[in-house]
């Protein structure tokens, strides 16, 4: 075993650790925790761009970006981290622009700005130009920036490393992480004052997904187990247009620029279902328009997926502000986009739920507000919550610069401020004991036969629509799952780079994030944002206008709820 | 379709030395050889061993040599390889395990050439401006996932372990034509040293290699001509 001792260690190499990183390089003795090189995180493969009230090719202003994005959430939005997130979208975007951040640029040399699905100008009147973006490679942009970042300020970075635990001081303040080292298989102990969780998303839950492989959960699945509780599960995106069968994402810029989904018959639906913003609704509706066209029969083909049309647009817009997307549809799918439709269907793509925080980035425990010293969580895998029932596009970029950086300043006046907590005993025990159970298990059971099973029914029943039968089935299929869990064995036991340890790792915090979301799912009688209940077809403001939180307790999971931060924005029935 | 696929393995806790081991897989034509590997990963023998993680050619994880020429698995479909397919690790990086080589090296060329904006400061308010020309200029280096695709591919750098390889050189033209960089004299003098871009003999491998469309070979030449252009001053 090793052990190292820092003033903060960061979970995640994405833009929300790496920009939390950048604020204390240099102030700080610092960790930089990632299972993978920084610059191959998720944040990496996000396309369409990263919204700002610049006002660079119109008028706008961050009160606009502030209604959209509580609108956008379906009023779940807690107001004072959405006022926070579209006031500071503002500098974040210039500090990336000073960082060095490539965007394209406006004649006169500005950021170029675009439009996005439920941006809007002057609180709903028509779609607006927010929208800051590099072509459709806005996410590698801001990987590579902030990795380059850290190169200059020497961040301190573990590449490679798997987080095994979360460690808790006996005084109930978090105190460091249990890591493995994946080249050697060595366990780390990383005695730290504070912790940032800030390890993305599990989207790998589900069978249609564009996330990464990597995308499991694993932050939110580790601090659940020790008690932390995970806020608002139920609220799962689904994008609407991912490439068929793949779910590789085809960026909400396609119809930013202009693209048109269609149906078998041809039909630009969207109008029909959001006469104001057409195909530039927001994602949770768009994909429920195409769940119903295709139940409707009017799927192409009769299959599960529709069309996406950009065969309209210059080919010269779309080679310069959908090269990527469009180089995908080509390899994978063997389509032109400039002459041929494109098969799109909806992909389990963004978390707007995760472990909870204060608008300074600091996890809280309870519905009260009150907070675990010492850790931290932003990003994907924190849930402020600025996305509420249904993340804007564009947002979860924000998101990660804003509440990243603010992570980053509070870490260094905590670490000024306060002493490093003794280590629990033992501190690499429960991390050591699950490996040991998953290398020393001789069950018969396979992770890849399990995890599919996993992906299947949480495709069929915990997704763009469900409903009570469904979700009760889909807890007791996962109970099934857990059960064989354990009886799994490997066939590499060995230490060095042991990805079969991994995946099984990695397993084991899917089902417990799909726990949570299977637990919200339930308890929530209502439907709001991306969470659609058959069974509950209405938005229920009179019992839900409310946070989940579900809590993993020795004698089972609890549930609590946690009042919606309101301000300015009273709820309204949500229309585009 | 069934498809035979040939890999070389080396696990340092077992083997000697590296050896072949053959799999038949049972695949569509528009598979990703990503998917192949899984299949095999996680019907047949769970140990071997790889990198990936975006699985659509974004992340850079997962570099190979495929049939002989540096891919990501992610990016080439089955049908494109005939039913023989033959996979090996990356040349010129220590193999860790399976196709994992140790990336430190490459990192470590990357990070030597100073890649982060390099300027004066900030403006008070706004942006920093910049033409769509001047943004135009860089734009095709912008686009670099470090894979190290094109750096393995390289045969120089598979016999001079001090050359930076074109990964570097690469990133380097991304900021020495950036309009809002100064930082171009520090670099150029970086790669005017021994181990610097006068290695590459221009042999195109690169250009080949580079999953992202990159004309790596061309921003190599550029970054020549600058150091010869502006010779007196480095």
């Amino acid at each position: 075993m090793a052990y190292h001792r820092f003033d903060a260690v960061i979970v995640g190499a994405g833009g929300a650790g790496l920009m939390a990183a950048i604020q204390l390089a240099g102030k700080a003795n610092i960790a930089v925790v990632s299972k993978l090189y920084p610059p191959r995180s998720h944040t990496g493969a996000a396309q369409g761009g990263i919204s700002a009230a610049l006002g660079n090719t119109e008028e706008d202003h961050w009160q606009w970006h502030m209604f959209d994005t509580v609108k956008g959430g379906d009023y779940l939005v807690d107001q004072d981290a959405a006022e926070v997130l579209a006031r500071e979208a503002i500098d974040a975007v210039l500090e990336l622009e000073h960082m060095g951040l490539p965007f394209n640029r406006t004649p006169d040399g500005r950021i170029d700005q675009r439009r996005f699905g439920g941006h809007t100008r002057n609180f709903g009147e028509g779609p607006v130009r927010r929208a800051c973006y590099a072509a459709d490679r806005t996410g590698h942009m801001i990987i590579q920036t902030l990795y380059q970042q850290g190169i200059k300020h020497n961040v301190n970075f573990l590449d490679e490393h798997f987080l095994l635990d979360l460690l808790m001081s006996d005084d109930g303040s978090a105190c460091g992480v249990v890591t493995m080292e994946i080249k050697t298989g060595e366990i780390h102990v990383i005695h730290a004052k504070t912790v940032l969780i800030a390890s993305g998303g599990y989207g790998r839950v589900w069978k249609i997904t564009s996330n990464a492989l990597a995308g499991t959960g694993d932050g939110m699945a580790v601090a659940y187990r020790r008690g932390v509780p995970l806020m608002d599960m139920e609220f799962y995106q689904f994008h609407p247009t991912g490439l068929y069968k793949l779910g590789i994402l085809l960026s909400e810029a396609a119809r930013g620029e202009g693209g048109i989904v269609r149906n078998s018959e041809g039909e630009a639906f969207a109008a029909r279902y959001a006469p104001t913003l057409k195909d530039l609704a927001p994602r949770d509706m768009m994909s429920r328009f195409i769940y119903q066209e295709v139940k409707e029969g009017r799927g192409i083909d009769g299959k599960d997926y529709v069309h996406m049309d950009l065969t309209h647009l210059p080919p010269e817009v779309i080679d310069a502000k959908l090269p990527d997307i469009t180089d995908f549809a080509r390899t994978y799918l063997g389509v032109e986009p400039k002459t041929e439709l494109i098969p799109i269907q909806p992909t389990a793509h963004y978390a707007m739920g995760g472990v909870p925080t204060n608008i300074d980035a600091q996890v809280i425990r309870d519905e009260a507000g009150h907070v675990i010293p010492g850790l931290y969580a932003a990003g994907e895998s924190a849930c402020v919550s600025v996305h509420g029932a249904n993340r804007l596009g564009t947002n979860s970029l924000v998101d990660l610069v804003v509440f990243g950086r603010r992570a980053g300043k509070h870490m260094l006046q905590a670490i000024q401020e306060s002493e490093l907590p003794p280590l629990p005993k033992d501190p690499e025990a429960f991390a050591r004991a699950q490996v040991d159970a998953l290398l020393t298990s001789t069950g018969g059971e396979n992770i890849a036969e399990l995890r599919a099973k996993m992906q299947e029914f949480m495709m069929d029943k915990v997704s763009v629509v469900r409903d009570n039968d469904g979700l009760i089935s889909a807890k007791e299929d996962l109970a099934e799952v857990r059960r064989a869990y354990r009886h799994i064995s490997l066939d590499d036991k060995g230490k060095v780079f042991n990805t079969d340890l991994l995946e099984a790792f990695e397993l084991g915090c899917m089902i417990d994030c799909a726990e949570a979301t299977i637990e919200g799912a339930l308890a929530r009688t209502e439907s709001r944002g991306a969470h659609y209940r058959d069974d509950f077809q209405a938005r229920d403001d009179a019992n839900w206008l409310a946070h989940t939180m579900v809590y993993k307790g020795s004698g089972g999971l609890e549930m609590r709820k946690k009042p919606v931060v309101i301000t300015e924005f009273q709820p309204k029935e949500r229309k585009y | 379709m069934q498809y035979t696929i040939r890999i070389k393995r080396y696990n340092p806790e077992v083997d000697v030395k590296p050896h072949f081991k053959e799999y038949t897989v049972e695949a569509e034509g528009n598979d990703r050889v990503l998917d192949a590997l899984n299949m095999i990963k996680w019907n047949q023998d769970g140990t071997l061993t790889y990198r990936r993680s975006c699985a659509h050619g974004i992340c850079g994880s997962d570099a190979m040599r495929i049939n002989g020429r540096n891919r990501l698995a992610c990016k080439v479909l089955m049908q494109e390889l005939g039913k023989k397919i033959t996979i090996e690790p990356l040349i010129g990086f220590k193999v860790i395990k399976d196709m994992v080589v140790d990336m430190e090296p490459f990192f470590n060329s990357y990070k030597s050439i100073k890649p982060y904006l390099i300027t004066g400061d900030a403006p008070s308010s706004g942006e920093r401006r910049q033409s769509p020309e001047d943004r135009e200029r860089f734009d095709d280096t912008t686009k670099c996932i470090l894979c190290a695709s094109c750096t393995t591919a390289c045969p120089i750098t598979w016999t001079n372990e001090q050359f930076v390889g074109p990964a570097a050189i690469v990133n380097a033209h991304r900021f020495i034509f950036d309009s809002r960089d100064t930082g171009a004299g520090e670099r150029l003098r970086i790669l005017n040293q021994q181990s610097g871009v006068w290695r590459c003999r221009t042999v195109f491998n690169c250009t080949d290699a580079c999953p992202r469309g990159i004309e790596v070979t061309r921003a190599i030449e550029e970054v020549k001509r600058s150091l010869l252009i502006e010779q007196v001053a480095y």
